[in-house]
């Protein structure tokens, strides 16, 4: 079924609430961006659709952090009690930045770059306020 | 289309200043510009009458956060006694004032303007630790924001992707952060004018007088592996990988290069000018390396000339020690992934074949963003023109320098090179 939402960060967002991964194809080059975008970078071509994500991919970076920022900090993470956050390669070709859940933040020459990584998804708040958080943890 | 990188006319530097870089609660963002501009009427050798400057330009990222309070053009040009002459606030994050100045050269290369006052400032130290990173934060993308990323962080990611890719290790960065420190050292200006082992013997003084355990490290190195002395703020970035936090300002005189002489006989040639913009870590390119800087060398390079080989030293934005290493390989210093190595046989030190960050960098002269690219532009100016005192550099035709500052996390980059002629 064509999606009808628009290709925005705010879809992508409401996808997400809806434990979905959506990015965007390019109709002319066939390149695929995450999050979605309106405009091709590779082309300049303006036809773009929506396109579901296998949520699969390898750690490609990846640091531990100790000081966060306000809403990581309310989650309860400081020095004692860093998070790990990196970039991941999709299978589908593009880059994108999530938290990774499942590994030792604590430990992070336990934490290998090539580990394959399935996407999860973090809710957080309630009503009004909720929002998901793109996550990734070891397949 | 043909590429064309030249200016309509040449623009030249004829008068520096910079305000001292440190954390000072009993100094304001006009009393740092104006301790800088002091010293820039001062610098200029044969005079200038303030009413001949036509026109500012000002960098300043944020201090709408900081201070909250916005449209320091004005401010600033209402402090110097400039108004009713036109003022202009750029800002590109960290890189607001290098491109202060990229506009003031325009200015003046379209004829419109003949003497243009550039300068920059920031005022963060009133902010606490936590706000303070919130507020550079947000000169990151949302993507990244969103996936609980600060700006350690992201240099953290960059540094994990560099040393899996060329088995550079945190021993090889621990090279970067001792040079820094032992340039800052001769630097009067800087914030942590302090060697490593300056810092080391003060924090063995401090627990003897207050008597609890004197740590002991057996070199710099033994000090920097020491968590308790070089806590983790985002893995692999500890706090010696990071630049502090900082109050100060910086400004420069440009002028056409036909009126030059009529204000010094040692003027700095602007032959080189460039930036560029990147998607951050979300981009399509490698993790280590920032194609906003390879655009804006590529631009700097093709109008002055110049190749990197030409270049005599240079002052990049160290915000943490790994973006020094990004930063020189992306300047076609060294290779990608052979930075690391030059630094560590001594290449990058001052009496080095390729002299990095003489004035301490970012991380020991200090990062009032808003400042820094001009005050990167401070040290060409000092270099070249052999005012840097005990920093001078040991070589006696020293006439090529170049600076790389960047905003963000690679969202903006600009290159600017200076010569004497």
């Amino acid at each position: 079924m064509q999606e009808k939402k628009p290709l925005s960060d705010i879809s992508y967002n409401q996808f997400l609430n809806e434990e979905k991964l959506m990015g965007a194809k390019c109709k002319k080059c066939g390149a695929i961006f995450i999050p979605p975008r309106a405009i091709c970078r590779k082309c300049h071509s303006r036809e773009l659709e929506w396109v579901p994500m296998k949520g699969e991919g390898t750690l490609v970076a990846f640091t531990c952090i100790a000081i966060g920022p306000p809403f990581m900090i309310a989650e309860g993470y400081n020095r004692e009690n860093p998070y790990c956050t990196g970039v991941i390669e999709m299978k589908e070709g593009p880059r994108i930045c999530a938290r990774i859940e499942g590994v030792n933040p604590g430990k992070p020459d336990s934490i290998k770059i090539g580990t394959p990584l399935t996407v999860k998804f973090l809710h957080r708040g309630e009503g009004e306020k909720s929002k998901t958080y793109l996550a990734f943890e070891p397949q | 289309m043909k590429e064309k990188r030249k200016i309509g006319r040449g623009v030249c530097v004829v008068g520096a200043g910079m305000s001292r870089f440190g954390m000072f609660p009993d100094k304001d963002s006009k009393d740092l510009f104006i301790e800088a501009y002091n010293e820039m009427i001062s610098s200029v050798d044969k005079g200038v009458n303030p009413d001949d400057i036509d026109a500012l330009y000002l960098g300043n990222f944020s201090n709408d956060y900081f201070v909250h309070q916005a449209h320091w053009a004005p401010i600033i040009a209402d402090a110097i006694g400039h108004t009713p002459k036109p003022a202009t606030r750029t800002e590109c994050a960290c890189a607001s004032s290098a491109l202060a100045f990229k506009e003031g050269v325009f200015a003046i290369a379209s004829g419109f303007y003949d003497v243009v006052l550039v300068g920059g400032m920031e005022e963060m130290s009133k902010c606490s630790t936590e706000e303070v990173t919130a507020g550079l934060a947000s000169a990151a993308f949302p993507s990244e924001l969103v996936a609980g990323l600060t700006f350690p962080g992201i240099f953290g990611v960059i540094a994990s992707a560099y040393f899996s890719q060329y088995g550079c290790t945190k021993e090889d960065l621990f090279n970067i952060t001792i040079k820094s420190h032992s340039n800052a050292v001769l630097n009067h200006k800087a914030q942590i004018p302090f060697t490593i082992r300056d810092i080391m013997n003060q924090k063995i003084e401090r627990a003897m007088k207050k008597g609890t355990p004197v740590p002991h490290w057996k070199d710099e190195k033994e000090f920097l592996r020491d968590p308790k002395a070089n806590p983790m703020v985002a893995y692999p970035m500890s706090l010696y990988d990071c630049c502090p936090i900082s109050d100060g300002a910086s400004c420069m005189l440009l002028v056409s290069e036909q009126m030059a002489r009529q204000f010094t006989d040692n003027p700095l040639h602007v032959v080189g000018i460039g930036q560029g913009s990147g998607a951050g870590l979300q981009g399509s390119g490698p993790l280590t390396s920032l194609e906003a800087t390879k655009q804006a060398a590529s631009e700097a390079y093709k109008m002055s000339g110049f190749k990197p080989a030409d270049i005599q030293f240079c002052e990049v934005h160290d915000c943490f020690s790994i973006a020094e290493l990004i930063d020189m390989e992306d300047m076609g210093f060294f290779k990608p992934g052979e930075g690391y190595k030059a630094v560590d046989e001594g290449l990058t030190r001052r009496d080095g074949s390729m002299p990095i960050n003489t004035s301490g960098g970012l991380k020991c002269k200090g990062h009032p963003v808003g400042a820094t690219g001009i005050a990167q532009i401070y040290e060409v100016w000092e270099q070249l023109r052999g005012e840097a005192g005990e920093r001078q550099i040991p070589n006696n035709d020293l006439r090529i320098g170049a600076v790389q500052n960047l905003g963000g996390t690679g969202g903006t980059s600009s290159v600017t090179i200076l010569e004497r002629r």
